[in-house]
């Protein structure tokens, strides 16, 4: 094959390990390390700027479907959407915040797996829904949050959306990961069927449900057991 | 038919308004660094295919160096008053859920009914990014569900959307920038360097070993670039086909398969999937920015260890 593998653009990976283990700016850092391997692969700074300025127009469809999304969600926001989710699961008896985010992520997976990936989102749900139904939950039972707390139970709403997402959508046949693998393994002299593809990825799915699933009913029982330990001492 | 260009424009107005509105917000500390920021995000979407390629990556750059010297802050934003809130819950109840869920819905069966539809034969749609334009579309209508329900002004709606780009802030434009460095890496042929040296100095005769650079590497390569999509090629071409598949005779469906799940275990362990990781941090408003990837850490982790089993088991039947 090619005698004459290039080493260099290595120095952007280095770049990028550097870049964050001194906490600079992550935009800083990406594109410190863009150009270091643009250099690095003998490109005239004059052509690392057009390689910029092409692959960030290549890419705005990223940003397009975030910030129009961000208008629905805003002026909903404005006029009491998380409040409303907030009361509305705190109508509901015996609502947990685990309880929740469980039935969450299989909804979240499969859904994704039936290739409805649009149906959630860290913008769309999370954020104005998902999230204060869940500090509504765990008040409800609790009493109120404090901030260090508030703030893991949001993060575990936005790790919760982003593994439902991860481990459901690779199951649909027509997902561009499923594409991708089909398609690059074809060109390699391996044809096989994108269903085969994607239903190997049951067992990872499963597991990804099961362990996910298991930290969230875990956190759910810990805070009980713990809250009860706590009145004793 | 509606096009691409078109929805970028819509963007880039709304973006150049959310720019207008900085410039002229007192309450912004760096209202002209912040202004110039999204006015030039503007800018990129609204003309960005007319001017020269070099000259949109002279722009691009001037916003990265904006936001990674400190120029950008938060605004002062207008709520509503407790009272107005509340007689807004009151009236809407849930209602107010009704536009965050014709969003996806509307999404979905645009996308799908459009496929079919065109007029004089020209399709209705773009038909290489029915995605998009099908939420373009929805967001458009839920927007205006939104406004009616609420009885605000579609400015309003640019307004909240300038209050929450202010709190997700320089974030906002990360997943671009790195889907740049993914391409510039993939140009400079920084994969298959990697995947060279793997190759020439771990002793991937042993089957087990081979099955752990292809799992582990996956993992730490899509950590490195933030994508898993990027990984595959070249971890499948460079560790997968010859080692597993070749040498150990492995099943490559069970290889890639498990071998793409692997690599997002990397996705949710590394800020450079800034889409998935750092904007929801901001969007939650959570102070430490890996706050998300912390949370995720636990299971990614687990989940990596089952999938090296998995696929030592699975691919060997």
């Amino acid at each position: 094959m090619d005698q004459t593998i290039n080493l260099w653009p290595l120095l952007g990976i280095a770049a990028v390990i550097a870049g964050f283990l001194l906490r600079g700016n992550p935009l800083l850092v990406v594109c410190c390390a863009g150009i270091v391997t643009g250099a690095a692969a003998g490109l005239a700074p004059q052509d690392i700027l057009a390689k910029v300025g092409e692959g960030f127009l290549k890419t705005r469809g990223l940003s397009a479907a975030l910030l129009l999304a961000l208008l629905v969600v805003g002026l909903a926001e404005r006029h009491g959407l998380r409040e409303r989710a907030y009361r509305w699961i705190q109508g509901i008896g015996d609502a947990t915040a685990g309880g929740l985010l469980i039935v969450y992520l299989l909804a979240r997976q499969l859904s994704a797996a039936l290739g409805l990936s649009s149906q959630g989102g860290q913008a769309q749900v999370v954020r104005p829904i998902l999230a204060p139904m869940a500090e509504g939950a765990w008040e409800k039972l609790h009493g109120k949050l404090e901030a260090a707390q508030r703030m893991r139970l949001r993060a575990m709403c936005a790790a919760t959306d982003n593994v439902g997402l991860f481990f459901g959508e690779n199951l649909f046949v027509a997902f561009s990961a499923v594409i991708l693998m089909h398609a690059f393994l074809r060109e390699s002299g391996h044809p096989l069927d994108p269903l085969y593809l994607a239903l190997w990825g049951v067992p990872t799915a499963m597991f990804a449900f099961l362990i996910h699933a298991g930290r969230l009913a875990w956190q759910e029982y810990r805070r009980n057991g713990g809250a009860r330990a706590k009145g004793g001492d | 038919m509606l096009r691409l260009p078109l929805l970028y424009s819509l963007v880039g107005g709304i973006l150049l308004l959310v720019a207008g509105m900085t410039l002229k917000d007192a309450g912004n500390p760096r209202r002209l660094g912040s202004a110039a920021f999204w006015g030039l995000f503007g800018l990129l979407f609204l003309i960005g295919d007319l001017i020269p390629p070099a000259l949109a990556g002279a722009m691009v750059l001037a916003m990265v160096l904006l936001a990674g010297l400190g120029r950008l802050a938060p605004g002062r934003h207008e709520r509503l008053s407790a009272e107005r809130l509340e007689q807004s819950l009151a009236r809407l109840g849930n209602r107010i859920f009704l536009p965050s869920l014709l969003l996806p819905v509307a999404t979905v069966l645009l996308s799908v009914a459009v496929q079919r539809l065109s007029i004089a034969d020209a399709p209705l749609l773009d038909a290489k990014n029915i995605t998009l334009m099908a939420m373009g579309i929805a967001c458009l209508a839920s927007t205006a569900l939104a406004c009616r329900l609420t009885g605000e002004t579609p400015l309003q709606a640019v307004r909240e959307t300038r209050r929450l780009l202010d709190s997700v802030g320089w974030a906002f434009l990360l997943p671009q920038v790195l889907a740049l460095l993914g391409l510039l890496f993939a140009d400079a042929g920084v994969g298959k360097a990697i995947a060279h040296l793997a190759a020439q100095y771990l002793p991937l005769d042993t089957r087990w070993l081979a099955v752990l650079t292809y799992v582990l590497g996956m993992a730490l390569f899509t950590v490195l670039m933030g994508n898993a999509f990027a990984a595959f090629p070249v971890m499948t071409a460079g560790i997968g086909l010859p080692f597993l598949v070749g040498t150990h005779h492995g099943d490559p469906a069970v290889m890639a398969a498990i071998g793409m799940f692997s690599g997002y275990c990397g996705t949710l362990m590394t800020p450079m999937a800034a889409n998935f990781n750092l904007v929801p941090a901001a969007l939650l408003e959570l102070p430490d920015r890996n706050a998300v990837i912390k949370a995720q850490l636990p299971t990614a982790l687990a989940l990596l260890a089952v999938n090296a089993v998995l696929l030592n088991w699975l691919m060997f039947r």
